[in-house]
């Protein structure tokens, strides 16, 4: 199986790679479209900056590439931002997948520490959701580091609780994404990762 | 609901970690990265890796083990110890670790808080701060915090409240704070230091020096109000095991994530 992590200038890329290489899978870190194309699966990972990561997407034509693809994408934290519509990060036009906005948080009481970091516990809410296993029964606790959300919409499939409810993970078609890291997510991010692995392309 | 964290320290000096009672005895308690993968598996919530002689001796990196961590170890892990410029922070990051910890370079040159913001984020950000209560002077009431420099060797004219204000207005990502009176004395946490912090700031505070018992623990979470608790020598000489205290702190009420059954 040929796993296609793409690379772009965010932080925290090698972290996925590594996670990958634990379960057995080598992967390829690549920003060629004819890679990225050819690939089982694509993993779009990251930590950073929306409007300078949508900066080097655009320049690299990945704005075009990502959208585009058929098999299996998971985009992870800023790589589920990306995917949506419009980011108040930077204000910037991001990849338009998902349609919906990019949100910050907003404090409401002193308690509300911004970024909302630490692991938290996800509600699954789709039936259908096709990452789930036996670890995702009940409420599994994950990884979360981010400054900014995606409010619950049509395409959330999991929901986290901080400050308010927002999508801990979407999916639209062949399109996958979480707000948190799978990676840093110990026994539960690995089965996460697993299933996605696991899956059919269509 | 954010869960609070427990997180295992590990004291690294020539590859080896090592835990120190009030800072200046050393014991050898074993391999950083076996030690870590093994308090993965046990439900821990976040490694800290702490060059603690890096400071002291002027030695820059422990970029090897680091990587190592990176590759074996699936949950978040902060390095520290020695770090004093952007450079140090990048070759850290690239290495693997997901967040750093500077102590003295900040009390230097509190500049170099808002670089590492302003390149990487808050988030990688962790400022770590050593302090030490004096003894009040005869009818005066509370003794003053004051931060030292060096793990712990050399004071300072800060206060401790002021710069933790200062920290957290330059953008840092969260603050370790080590209470010099409590640490290795295994007789729970500065939690009225602790609890003012947290009124004090809107970044969290992870707490550290003084976990002995599990008691100590929920103390730290519930008096305290500390957002993560760190401990080395009651993790490392197994008197308490993180399964069994993350058991208990449920239990008394806690919102900890549970050990994951395989």
């Amino acid at each position: 199986m040929k796993v296609a992590v793409v690379k772009y200038n965010a932080g925290n890329i090698f972290s996925v790679v590594h996670a990958l290489e634990r379960m057995g899978v080598e992967p390829i870190l690549t920003d060629s479209a004819e890679e990225l194309r050819s690939a089982d699966k694509v993993i779009f990972p990251g930590q950073g900056e929306a409007s300078s990561a949508m900066h080097y997407l655009r320049e690299h034509g990945l704005d075009r590439i990502i959208p585009s693809l058929t098999q299996p994408v998971l985009g992870i934290c800023i790589g589920q931002q990306l995917m949506c519509r419009h980011s108040e990060e930077g204000d910037v036009d991001c990849l338009g997948i998902f349609d919906v906005d990019v949100k910050r948080f907003q404090p409401r009481r002193h308690e509300d520490k911004i970024p909302h970091m630490g692991w938290n516990s996800l509600q699954v809410k789709s039936e259908e959701f096709t990452l789930r296993s036996s670890l995702l029964e009940g409420t599994p606790f994950v990884y979360f580091v981010h400054s900014y959300y995606v409010p619950v919409c049509e395409f959330t499939i999991a929901v986290t609780e901080y400050i308010h409810p927002f999508s801990a993970a979407m999916q639209k078609d062949n399109f996958y994404a979480t707000q948190f890291h799978p990676e840093k997510s110990g026994a539960v991010g690995q089965q996460i990762l697993r299933n996605f692995l696991e899956m059919k392309s269509e | 609901m954010l869960a609070k964290r427990i997180i295992p320290c590990l004291d690294v000096k020539d590859g080896q970690t090592v835990k120190g009672t009030n800072f200046l005895q050393l014991r050898q308690a074993g391999d950083p990265v076996e030690l870590g993968k093994l308090y993965s598996c046990q439900g821990a919530d976040e490694l800290v890796f702490l060059d603690i002689t890096a400071s002291h001796e002027g030695r820059k990196t422990f970029a090897n083990m680091v990587q190592k961590v990176a590759a074996e170890i699936d949950i978040p892990f902060t390095v520290g110890g020695g770090i004093s410029e952007l450079a140090d922070v990048d070759r850290m990051l690239s290495a693997g670790a997901d967040k750093i910890s500077i102590n003295s370079a900040a009390l230097r040159r509190p500049q170099l808080i808002d670089e590492i913001v302003s390149h990487f984020g808050s988030q990688v950000c962790v400022v770590a701060i050593d302090a030490k209560q004096e003894l009040p002077e005869e009818g005066t009431g509370e003794g003053t915090w004051t931060c030292y420099l060096n793990g712990g060797r050399i004071p300072t004219e800060r206060n401790l409240f002021d710069w933790a204000r200062e920290v957290n207005d330059r953008g840092a990502g969260e603050i370790l704070f080590t209470s010099m009176n409590h640490d290795g004395v295994k007789e729970g946490f500065a939690c009225e230091a602790l609890s003012r912090l947290a009124s004090l700031l809107t970044i969290p505070v992870i707490a550290s020096g003084g976990a002995g018992k599990m008691e100590d623990f929920r103390d730290v979470f519930t008096q305290g109000h500390a957002d993560a608790a760190l401990a080395a020598s009651v993790f490392h000489f197994g008197q308490i095991g993180i399964p069994e205290l993350k058991e208990y702190l449920r239990k008394e009420g806690i919102n900890v994530r549970p050990p994951v059954r395989l």
